[in-house]
This record gives structure tokens, C-alpha cells and sequence, in this order.
């Protein structure tokens, strides 16, 4: 094994302690705040106390806290995040269903914010104290100031409505959508696999929108930290060096110092990953997405605990991954972390 | 967040600051108050300046477009939208001021104790403070609220909760660089009470790092408040409010009826940009060495 291998181990390793910090926090958000489960799930619907004491054995909420907490672990560990009592599924299953969906509208939404990041952060850094410079800044705090859902509805009141170039909603053309099947969930990868090239359009025209109002809202943290790195190494010494040698601009700029300057960027870019799947709630609801945080309001509508529950746990144990991802790409960019 | 410069450059060295150029060097700090003083005017002087009631029914027909009458048109309910704008304000500000006073108080408090005192508590609570951090914070204000149930105070406990950290990261850090310092040593030397050591001679200290964020986390609090109230976790309807009538105006969305969700979106985004602003002219005034560096 090689020392990025043992590097990813040792990372892997500690991301446990981690994860379980997060966990024990979801635990006690959800069962020690005050607020009955049961109560929460049954309290409007005309059943006896014996109903809502049923319910409490069930969900273990009548036991002592230590012991809730303990199996709350051991089923995770296990894989099992209870049932949804509005399906009658296992989370678990309703999540992986949902997990492509969200997916994909996260990575194609990451994709658009950081090329819009990096472009205009680069330009901006290039263009120091130029008119340029100043109304890139101020689209960048725009970007991270505006409603998401409130951009969505824009782009759909305009593109959609008025203009009629893309859909309102959904993955897919309703007609195409009905003779479609599925494989992995994981649309733009299912159309190719079927070999549909109509409609992996279809799926990209529907991505577009959610992606780009995704993506703008994140873009500016990135664009806003592209520049501000962009321009500290600018002033290095190896920069000039570069110059000297009589190397074109544009390599100076996109080999020597993006290059290096990329570091600080990729850890703002896992930091906003969780700015990105709070924006994807929003943006899910805005473009009837049938992704995880579709499931997850439907699931608090119908006081579904369990699915709520479990659906905040997924969420932990995907940050925590895309967080080790993270790391990881770090210490690829990075050869003065020695793994 | 925090390390970001101002649109106003630096006068050059050695020129005497006069009042038009401290006005212009911080401009932003200036634009950003003006605004924020003006919508928080409007919101409080609405039942004198809102043309109409903004929970009855106007005249002037349903989902009327835009007019003199009613500049900002009207909803499927014969509602006046610039009433409801103004009045829809209220809620969004005052949750936002509440419950960034409650966790900058909780998060600047517990910074400082962790950081002073060290130890087993200090780590504890670094660990549970950053892994609350590194969680969405939407969806973490979303599960709150869900299990609390709708309403004003879990809407401002949801929020409050989920800023804490924030302001705990930044006070235990300026209290662990500032507990090493010589006049800690010379308070420490004279007698003081640890009490007295933090509360005395730290915490004022840690103040200039501290007072940026606030300005900064009521935008991103404004935001979220406009979300939860998007989503169906805010006050009940007929309430004014500039998230939840987005949400009514989606709706009506797709018949063409923009101006529903147009103008409460714009004063979300007018409010959040006028105190990001703020908060880049704090930060330009309280740090000032930081301003060159970004």
C-alpha cells in the first residue's frame, strides 16, 4: 500500500470519533429537546393516551436516554434507520431511492459554482482594482445574499414560464419519464446506459436550471476566495520568476499561481458543500426535485420521526464523507502534506 | 467569512484623516447602515405608511397587476402587496435580531470559558461546537423547528441554535491567543480571580474579532428565517411575511402573476446585502490590518 493508501486509512480512522460526535448531536437535537415524538406524531389525531403509550414502546422513547441512545447507534451501525410509517418502507430504502436524485442536482451544482467561482475570482485577481475587480465583489456578495428559492422562482418565471425554453419541474418529461427505467437513479447515467440520447437531453435540460441557481449561490464564496488567494500568491516570488523566464501570461497565471492558489480554494469548496445541500432543500422544493430533502419535508409533514430521524443521520454521514473526500483531494494538491 | 475587504480604498500614508474621508472610507459601513436604518424605519412606521390592511382585502380585484393604486398589485385574496411588504418585514427582522442576540451571548460565553479554562471541557465542547458547524445549517434549523413545531420562539431557538458555533469558534480562538499575553501574566500576578482575569482583562479583548460576525450571521439569519418560513415552518397565515409570501406567490407562479414574489424577494435580498455590508465595514473598521491582506 502507498502512503496516499495509508494516508486515506488514517483519515478514514479518524473520521469515526467524528461522526459519532455528530450523531450523539443529532441524538440529543432530536430526542432531548423538548418535544414528544409520539405526541408530535399522533397529538392532533383523535387517539387515547394508550395509542400515544404504544407508540412510545415502539420507538423505545419510554426508556431511559443511556439505552435510547445506545441502540440509536447500534441500529445505525447496523444499517438500520427504522421505517418510514407513512411508506412502510425502510429509510433506508426511500433514501437510497432519493440519494441519486440529489446527487446529481449536488455535483452539477457544485460544477457550475466552482467554474463561475474560479473564472471570476481569477479575473477579479487578474483585474485587481479595476472596475472589473469591483463588480465581480460586488456579484459575489450578491450571490451569497439572494434567496435561493427565491432565485429559482426567477429563473423559472423566466426561462420556464415566459421563455418556455426549459421545464418547470421534475427530471424528466412526464410522456419519457413514464417509459422510463430507471437503473441506478443516477438519471444523465441511466439515459446513456439505455442508450437514449433524446432523452439524457431531456434529463440535462431538466438539470440545468436547479443546477445553476444551485450554483450561483455558492459561486460566490468560491469566486470570493479564488481572488483573495489568487492574489497573495500573485505577489510571490515564483510568479515573478515565471514572468522572467518570459513564460506566457496565461500560463503564469493557470499553471504557477492558480495552481497553488487552489488550496485554500478546495477547502472553502468542502465547506460549502454543506451551504449546497441546505440550497438543495430549497431548490428541490422550488423545481418539484425528487431528491432526499423532497423526502425529508414530506417525512416532517407527516410527523414520519423515523424517516426524519434518519434522513438527518444520511445527511451526517455524507458530510462526514464529503469531508474525508475532501482531505483527501487536499493532501493530492498539497505535496507538503505528508501522508 | 470575516476577512473581507471594503469597495473604499486607503487613503495614502500620512494624510490627515478628515471627516469626508473617513465618510468615504467607509462608505460601505455607511450605504449598508443607511439601508438597513431605512427598511427597519419603514417596517416599524407600516401601519402609518401601508396604503391598505395587509391581512383584509383591498378594492381593487384579485391579482391585479401593478397600478397606481396599487404599486406593487395585488394577491388571489384582493390583498395589497406593498402593504404586506411593509408589514411583511417585521417578522424576518425580529427573528433574525433575537436570535443572533441569543447565540452570540451563548457562543461568545461558552468561547470564552472554553478557551480560558481549557481541559476536558474545552474539548468537549471544540468537538460537539464543530461538528454542529460542519452541519447544514438549514437542514439542521429544519429538524429543530420540525420537532419543536411551527411557531415564533422555535423559529428563533432553530435559528439561535444554529449560529452558536459561529460565535463560539471566534471567541475561543481570540481568548487562547490572548490568554498567552503579558498583561494576562501582570492581572494574574496582582491576584486577580480567574473570574476576574476572563471577564476584566480577555473578554473586552476579544470584542473587535467578535462584533464582525454579528452583522454578517443576521444576513445569513434573515435568509434562513425566509426559508423556514418558505417551507411552511413560520407563523400561520394571514401573517405578513416576506419568506412565506413568496411561497403563497409560487403558486400563482406559473399563470404569470410576478409581481407576487418579486418584490418581498427583493427586499430579502436588499435587507441581507445592506447588513453583509455592515459587517465587510465593521470588519474594515475594527481590524483594520486585515483589510489589505484580501
Amino acid at each position: 500500500m502507498g502512503g496516499l493508501g495509508r494516508y486515506i486509512l488514517t483519515r478514514l480512522v479518524m473520521t469515526i470519533p467524528m461522526l459519532l460526535i455528530l450523531l450523539t448531536v443529532v441524538f440529543l437535537i432530536l430526542r432531548v429537546m423538548p418535544g414528544d415524538p409520539c405526541l408530535a406524531m399522533l397529538g392532533g389525531r383523535n387517539v387515547g393516551p394508550e395509542v400515544i403509550a404504544r407508540c412510545r414502546q415502539e420507538l423505545g422513547v419510554d426508556r431511559p436516554l443511556v439505552i435510547q441512545y445506545l441502540h440509536y447507534l447500534s441500529s445505525i451501525a447496523r444499517g438500520d434507520f427504522g421505517t418510514s410509517i407513512r411508506t412502510g418502507r425502510p429509510v433506508l430504502v426511500e433514501l437510497f431511492l432519493a440519494f441519486p436524485a440529489t446527487f446529481e442536482l449536488a455535483a452539477s451544482g457544485m460544477f457550475v459554482a466552482v467554474a463561475i467561482g474560479l473564472v471570476t475570482g481569477v479575473v477579479a485577481a487578474v483585474r485587481h482594482d479595476t472596475g472589473i475587480d469591483h463588480g465581480v465583489r460586488v456579484l459575489n456578495i450578491a450571490s451569497f445574499s439572494m434567496p435561493v428559492f427565491w432565485i429559482g422562482l426567477m429563473f423559472l418565471m423566466l426561462f420556464a414560464v415566459r421563455l418556455g425554453v426549459f421545464p418547470v419541474g421534475g427530471r424528466l418529461d412526464p410522456v419519457g419519464a413514464a417509459l422510463f427505467q430507471p437503473i441506478t437513479n443516477f438519471y444523465l447515467l441511466d439515459t446513456l446506459l439505455r442508450r437514449d440520447f433524446g432523452l439524457f437531453l431531456d434529463a440535462l435540460r431538466h438539470l440545468f436550471l436547479p443546477a445553476l441557481t444551485l450554483g450561483l449561490v455558492v459561486s460566490g464564496f468560491i469566486g470570493r476566495m479564488t481572488r483573495s488567494s489568487m492574489l497573495e500568491v500573485l505577489d510571490r516570488e515564483y510568479v515573478t520568476v515565471a514572468r522572467a523566464k518570459g513564460l506566457v501570461e496565461r500560463v503564469v497565471i493557470l499553471r504557477h499561481a492558480l495552481r497553488n492558489a487552489l488550496i485554500p480554494i478546495v477547502t472553502v469548496i468542502g465547506l460549502e458543500f454543506a451551504l449546497l445541500m441546505g440550497g438543495a432543500i430549497l431548490t428541490e422544493t422550488v423545481f418539484s426535485w425528487p431528491g432526499i430533502a423532497r423526502f425529508l419535508l414530506v417525512s416532517i409533514d407527516a410527523r414520519d420521526f423515523q424517516a426524519i430521524q434518519g434522513t438527518v443521520v444520511f445527511i451526517a454521514i455524507f458530510i462526514s464523507t464529503v469531508n474525508l473526500l475532501v482531505d483527501i483531494a487536499y493532501a493530492r494538491l498539497d505535496p507538503r502534506i505528508r501522508y | 467569512m470575516g476577512e473581507v475587504a471594503g469597495f473604499a480604498t486607503e487613503p495614502a500614508a500620512g494624510a490627515r484623516p478628515s471627516f469626508l474621508r473617513m465618510a468615504r472610507r467607509h462608505s460601505i459601513l455607511l450605504v449598508g447602515a443607511a439601508i438597513v436604518g431605512f427598511v427597519v424605519t419603514v417596517t416599524i412606521l407600516a401601519p402609518i405608511l401601508a396604503p391598505y390592511d395587509p391581512t383584509a382585502q383591498s378594492p381593487g380585484g384579485r391579482l391585479a397587476p401593478p397600478s397606481a393604486a396599487h404599486p406593487m398589485g395585488t394577491d388571489q385574496l384582493h390583498r395589497d402587496v406593498l402593504s404586506r411588504v411593509l408589514y411583511g418585514g417585521r417578522l424576518p427582522l425580529l427573528v433574525a435580531a433575537a436570535s443572533v442576540a441569543i447565540s452570540f451571548s451563548l457562543g461568545t460565553g461558552l468561547g470564552w470559558i472554553s478557551g480560558y479554562f481549557g481541559g476536558r471541557l474545552d474539548r468537549a465542547l471544540s468537538v460537539v461546537m464543530d461538528a454542529i458547524y460542519s452541519f447544514p445549517s438549514l437542514i439542521l434549523a429544519i429538524a429543530i423547528v420540525a420537532m419543536l413545531g411551527p411557531g415564533l420562539l422555535n423559529m428563533i431557538g432553530a435559528i439561535a441554535f444554529v449560529y452558536i458555533p459561529t460565535y463560539f469558534r471566534v471567541a475561543r480562538a481570540q481568548v487562547l491567543t490572548l490568554k498567552e499575553q503579558e498583561f494576562v501574566e501582570a492581572a494574574r500576578a496582582m491576584g486577580g480571580t480567574h473570574w476576574r482575569i476572563l471577564l476584566r482583562h480577555i473578554a473586552p479583548n476579544t470584542l473587535p474579532a467578535v462584533m464582525t460576525v454579528p452583522s454578517f450571521t443576521i444576513a445569513d439569519a434573515i435568509l434562513t428565517e425566509a426559508a423556514l418560513s418558505f417551507l411552511g415552518f413560520g407563523l400561520p397565515p394571514p401573517t405578513p411575511d416576506w419568506g412565506f409570501d413568496i411561497q403563497n406567490g409560487q403558486k400563482f407562479l406559473q399563470a404569470g402573476y410576478w409581481w407576487l414574489i418579486t418584490f418581498p424577494g427583493l427586499m430579502i435580498i436588499v435587507v441581507s446585502i445592506a447588513f453583509g455590508m455592515i459587517g465587510e465595514g465593521v470588519n474594515d473598521l475594527l481590524n483594520p490590518r486585515r483589510r489589505r491582506a484580501t
